[in-house]
């Protein structure tokens, strides 16, 4: 958790997450405007079934908030459909539940229109990747400076149980009594062929994490994907329970951790090293060396690293949280207002009465 | 007319009240240039102009093939016009492809300039000819003539270094020099116009220049030609003028509308024929803080478009048919969570994909009701593309004053034609916009201005405002997620009452012509200049009819009923097959009679004037039959 409250202009000894100057997050403007986790609870009911993963989301995210520095009203969480989509009402700040899938378009128009404004968008597995995989792939190429979180469950809640594109193959649901024929895709080599700057994941129930990712993800200047492994306890429950548990989460799961090798196990006896172009999990001890192992550099210029982790899964290997991937890239908005600016030093600023008579004219007496 | 000798040969000259021109050839052979440089220098002389480019939407089909013919029809006179003519008085047919396409619409005696070296044996059989019609006779109703267009200009070029196929490309230029003799037109404006376009290419500005020269040299030394003819200036309206299409005037519109509100403009869009060149446009009008956003599709360029809306700035999209269908869910959301939002529909012909680059004007249903549950949105058509820019305030006006999305109806014909459109001096445009709601003391998301219904704009960033929206039914006032029963019947009443109240803030429908009679031809849209032509005719030949055209089309102006109750008859022309005639028999009762005719083309004024004939000759057997 090194970086978790520390101000982007000093603290941030992994590289360049911000321009210092003007960037409104930050510890200090924190203690200034001192807001606290119940500053970010709406008045509203929460409304999701006992039990759901969701609850420890919306809790995190709340705890996060102070961190920042930004005063609520500048702060708008934006969903779209599904479960997840209800998070906006239980935050008090600017809040938008849009239509299915389509969050991200109405999140990168905001952005567009004020940059300063911290946009979250909200959204679920299928929201995300299936009807609205499109708007995803385009916002996160872009860089539009928005934190994407989203909620995997592997399965549609709202609608009662079918298969979701994460859905593993064969799996039977209400839609799908014979198993799945779909192979599903995986979302974070999704956003990172995606070009999304910053790529992470975390876990409901892994509370401490999920609140640290969140933290990073807010920090991250650009297009940020968050996936969250969360747990349907009505339709899928114990989707990830193999390798999340309390008992097993620690050999089954590796914490990722920026110029750190890649070491997990409950006596830390166990590591990924790379074997040609693959990884492979190998004991410490026994003449492997710690010195063997993969390094995790989140901030490489190049995907690989990121997209090999990316692809990790239980039970040929640990799966991996933490962020895979946080470069810094100019963002949409950025580019845009940069555009504006430069047009209005060049021509100066519109006069609207010649450009009525641009072009040519001619005068009737 | 006046007959007086021109210098250097036997030359009369004929004063023409006006003129309609038609260049066709093929889609590669620059007619569309050809026509806009003609179309500009009748402009800046001080004729009246009317326009209609007709081009294909294969950006290059196979070269004189009858798909590829693309065609400009200009009409230019010294009195006022409202179309441009039913028919040419001139065709001038670079290829046997375009003289077989369009010598349909030349009119027994009417001129006939063709290519005479494109009329070779493979370019006839392209264009599906037998025999040659050059040589069969069949043109005889026409004043033929053949001029060697290709050989002459080669000729007039030689010694530039240019290739055959450059070459080649010029020699619409020589038509267009030609046409500038027979009609006394200077010259030099297409001449700077060359220099300023190809500043980087000074031999190919030179071989324009020559190509142009030549044809203008030409006329005046055949023996071909024994007239000229000349179109005195229009006695328009004192004003500063300019020629301008309607997409043009759209985009002007808009930048304009944002200027007045006080707010930026975002244009969120996906590129679709014939609403493209609103994008290009407005992406040139960065220092005016527009920003153009080319989103990934239809549905995230209308997404943008409400996320810019709901920080604050004018959030407009534009698209057509097959794009406004896409984006109907995100349209409704606008509606749900009642922010401003201009959705922009250039109509085409459809449905699907339909004919891309040509006319129709059946969005008007689709705008309507193309939403699920009881969606109102107001609806606003420009009638001529100087009026878009109006309307493009317009919309915004209401947008803004009531918290709606608009929809503003255009089409393909108003979008690519234009005419002279006099300037609006900037302090006369329309006070149009609203404040931010900032008072967290009276902030209720969902209160409502008693008057318009509206409900306050509180943008993000705003202190103490902090609030949720979205698609879920709200609870009156409070905005919280509400199933209700009785308060969703409220809110859809709400909705509704709110649109409808509209009707209170618009101009009420003008009639042109006597008040009450025997006929009204009530119209929308781009089909103006048509109908008020054909009903001009009408009344001067004594006839009892008058012509109304609608703007609002939702809500209608308060006083359409009593209007259209004022005629025995009402005939309403589309471009579509009924669709404006349907919500007026459902709205009023009133067994209005429709004239419909979809062939991806505006109306003459010749059919509107026979339909009408029907009517006023009291043998009313169905005009569509």
């Amino acid at each position: 958790m090194a970086d978790r409250t520390a101000p982007p202009s000093t603290g941030n000894d992994q590289g360049h997450d911000h321009a210092a100057t003007d960037a409104p997050l930050s510890a200090e403007n924190a203690r200034v405007i001192a807001l606290s986790r119940k500053d970010f609870v709406s008045d509203q009911e929460v409304r999701w079934c006992p039990g759901c993963g969701d609850y420890s989301i919306l809790a995190q995210t709340q705890k996060t908030m102070p961190d920042f520095g930004v005063p609520r009203e500048n702060i708008v969480f934006i969903s779209g459909i599904g479960c997840s989509g209800r998070l906006p009402y239980y935050m008090n700040t600017y809040g938008f539940h849009t239509i299915h899938g389509r969050a991200p378009t109405l999140a990168t128009g905001l952005k567009v229109a004020r940059p300063e404004l911290m946009v979250w968008v909200i959204t679920g597995d299928g929201d995300a990747l299936s009807i609205g995989g499109n708007h995803v792939l385009h916002s996160m190429r872009r860089n539009v400076d928005i934190k994407l979180v989203m909620f995997n469950n592997r399965i549609y809640g709202l609608t009662k149980g079918q298969a979701s594109p994460t859905s593993e193959l064969g799996k039977r649901t209400k839609s799908s009594p014979a198993g799945t024929v779909d192979f599903p895709v995986q979302p974070l080599s999704f956003a990172l062929a995606a070009e999304a700057s910053f790529v992470a994941r975390s876990v409901d129930t892994h509370t401490e994490h999920l609140q640290e990712t969140l933290n990073r993800a807010g920090f991250h200047r650009g297009s940020a994907f968050v996936e969250v492994l969360q747990n349907c306890n009505i339709f899928n429950d114990g989707a990830f329970r193999d390798f999340t548990e309390r008992d097993v989460r620690e050999d089954r799961m590796l914490i990722l951790e920026h110029g750190k090798p890649m070491i997990f196990g409950k006596d830390r006896d166990k590591g990924i090293r790379l074997n040609g172009l693959h990884p492979e999990v190998v004991q410490l001890g026994n003449g492997v060396a710690e010195s063997e192992l993969l390094v995790h550099d989140e901030s490489a210029e190049d995907p690989y690293l990121a997209y090999m982790l990316s692809r990790m899964w239980w039970p040929q290997f640990p799966v991996p949280v933490g962020v895979l991937r946080r470069i810094q890239r100019p963002t949409h908005d950025q580019l845009m207002q940069a555009q504006v600016d430069d047009a209005v030093t060049r021509h100066g600023p519109g006069d609207l009465a010649q450009l009525l008579v641009s072009g040519e004219t001619w005068v009737v007496d | 007319m006046t007959t007086e000798t021109a210098p250097g040969k036997d030359i009369d000259v004929h004063e023409l009240e006006r003129v309609t021109i038609r260049f066709a050839g093929d889609s590669g052979d620059g007619m569309q240039l050809t026509g806009t440089q003609f179309t500009r220098t009748a402009a800046v002389f001080g004729n009246d102009i009317s326009t209609l480019p007709d081009f294909p939407a294969e950006i290059r089909a196979p070269a004189g093939s009858l798909p590829g013919v693309s065609g400009f029809q200009i009409s230019f006179s010294s009195t006022d016009i409202h179309t441009p003519g039913d028919e040419p008085d001139v065709l001038v047919a670079m290829n046997p492809a375009a003289l077989r396409t369009n010598i349909g619409d030349l009119p027994a005696g009417g001129a006939l300039i063709v290519n005479q070296d494109a009329f070779t044996a493979n370019n006839l059989k392209k264009a599906g000819y037998e025999s040659n019609p050059l040589a069969d006779g069949s043109l005889k109703p026409f004043n033929v003539f053949e001029i060697p267009i290709s050989a002459l200009n080669s000729r007039a070029l030689e010694g530039l270094g240019m290739t055959a196929k450059q070459v080649d490309l010029t020699k619409n230029f020589f038509a267009l020099g030609l046409m500038f003799w027979l009609y006394e037109r200077s010259m030099e404006p297409t001449l700077r116009w060359v220099d300023e376009k190809f500043s980087a290419k000074p031999a190919i500005a030179e071989g324009n220049k020559r190509a142009l020269r030549a044809g203008y040299a030409f006329g005046e030394t055949t023996e071909m030609f024994h007239t000229t003819y000349r179109v005195a200036p229009a006695r328009l309206a004192p004003g500063t003028y300019r020629n301008i299409t309607g997409n043009e005037a759209t985009a002007l519109g808009f930048v304009a509308a944002a200027r007045l509100a006080g707010r930026d403009l975002v244009y969120g869009s996906y590129p679709i024929t014939p609403a493209t060149d609103i994008l290009h446009q407005l992406s040139t009008y960065k220092n005016f803080g527009v920003k153009t956003f080319q989103a990934e599709d239809e549905i995230a360029a209308i997404g943008s478009a409400i996320g810019a809306s709901y920080g604050g700035h004018l959030g407009l999209t534009a698209s057509s048919g097959p794009g406004i269908a896409l984006k109907s869910e995100a349209l409704n959301l606008a509606v749900m969570v009642e922010l401003p939002l201009v959705v922009v529909d250039v109509q085409r012909a459809g449905p699907s994909t339909g004919m891309p680059t040509k006319n129709e004007q059946a969005d008007l249903l689709m705008a309507m009701f193309g939403r699920n549950s009881d969606s109102p949105v107001p609806i606003v058509a420009p009638a001529t593309p100087a009026e878009c820019f109006d309307y493009a305030i317009e919309a915004w006006r209401l947008a803004l004053k009531y918290m709606t999305p608009v929809v503003y109806l255009s089409d393909a014909f108003l979008a690519t034609g234009s005419e002279p459109w006099s300037l609006p001096s900037v302090a006369d445009l329309p006070q149009i916009g609203v404040e931010n709601h900032t008072d967290r003391g009276t902030f209720q998301p969902y209160a409502r201005h008693p008057q318009t219904l509206a409900r306050p704009w509180a943008v993000p960033g705003t202190p103490g405002l902090e609030h949720r929206v979205g698609g879920l039914e709200k609870a009156d006032i409070t905005g919280n997620v509400s199933y209700d029963p009785d308060n969703h019947h409220r809110m859809q009443t709400l909705r509704a009452e709110k649109v409808a109240g509209i009707a209170n803030d618009i101009p009420e429908l003008e009639v042109f012509g006597p008040p009450r009679g025997e006929l009204l031809v009530l119209g929308w849209g781009s089909t103006y200049g048509a109908i008020r032509s054909a009903v001009e005719r009408l009344q001067s030949e004594g006839s009892s009819v008058a012509h109304a055209h609608l703007r609002h089309l939702n809500p209608f102006p308060r006083n359409t009923e009593s209007v259209l109750r004022s005629y025995r008859r009402v005939l309403v022309p589309e471009v579509n097959m009924g669709q404006l005639s349907m919500l007026l028999r459902a709205r009023y009762l009133i067994d209005v009679a429709g004239f419909n005719r979809v062939r991806g083309k505006p109306f003459r004024i010749s059919e509107i004037r026979q339909a009408a004939e029907v009517f006023l000759g009291g043998n009313g057997h169905n005009p569509n039959g």
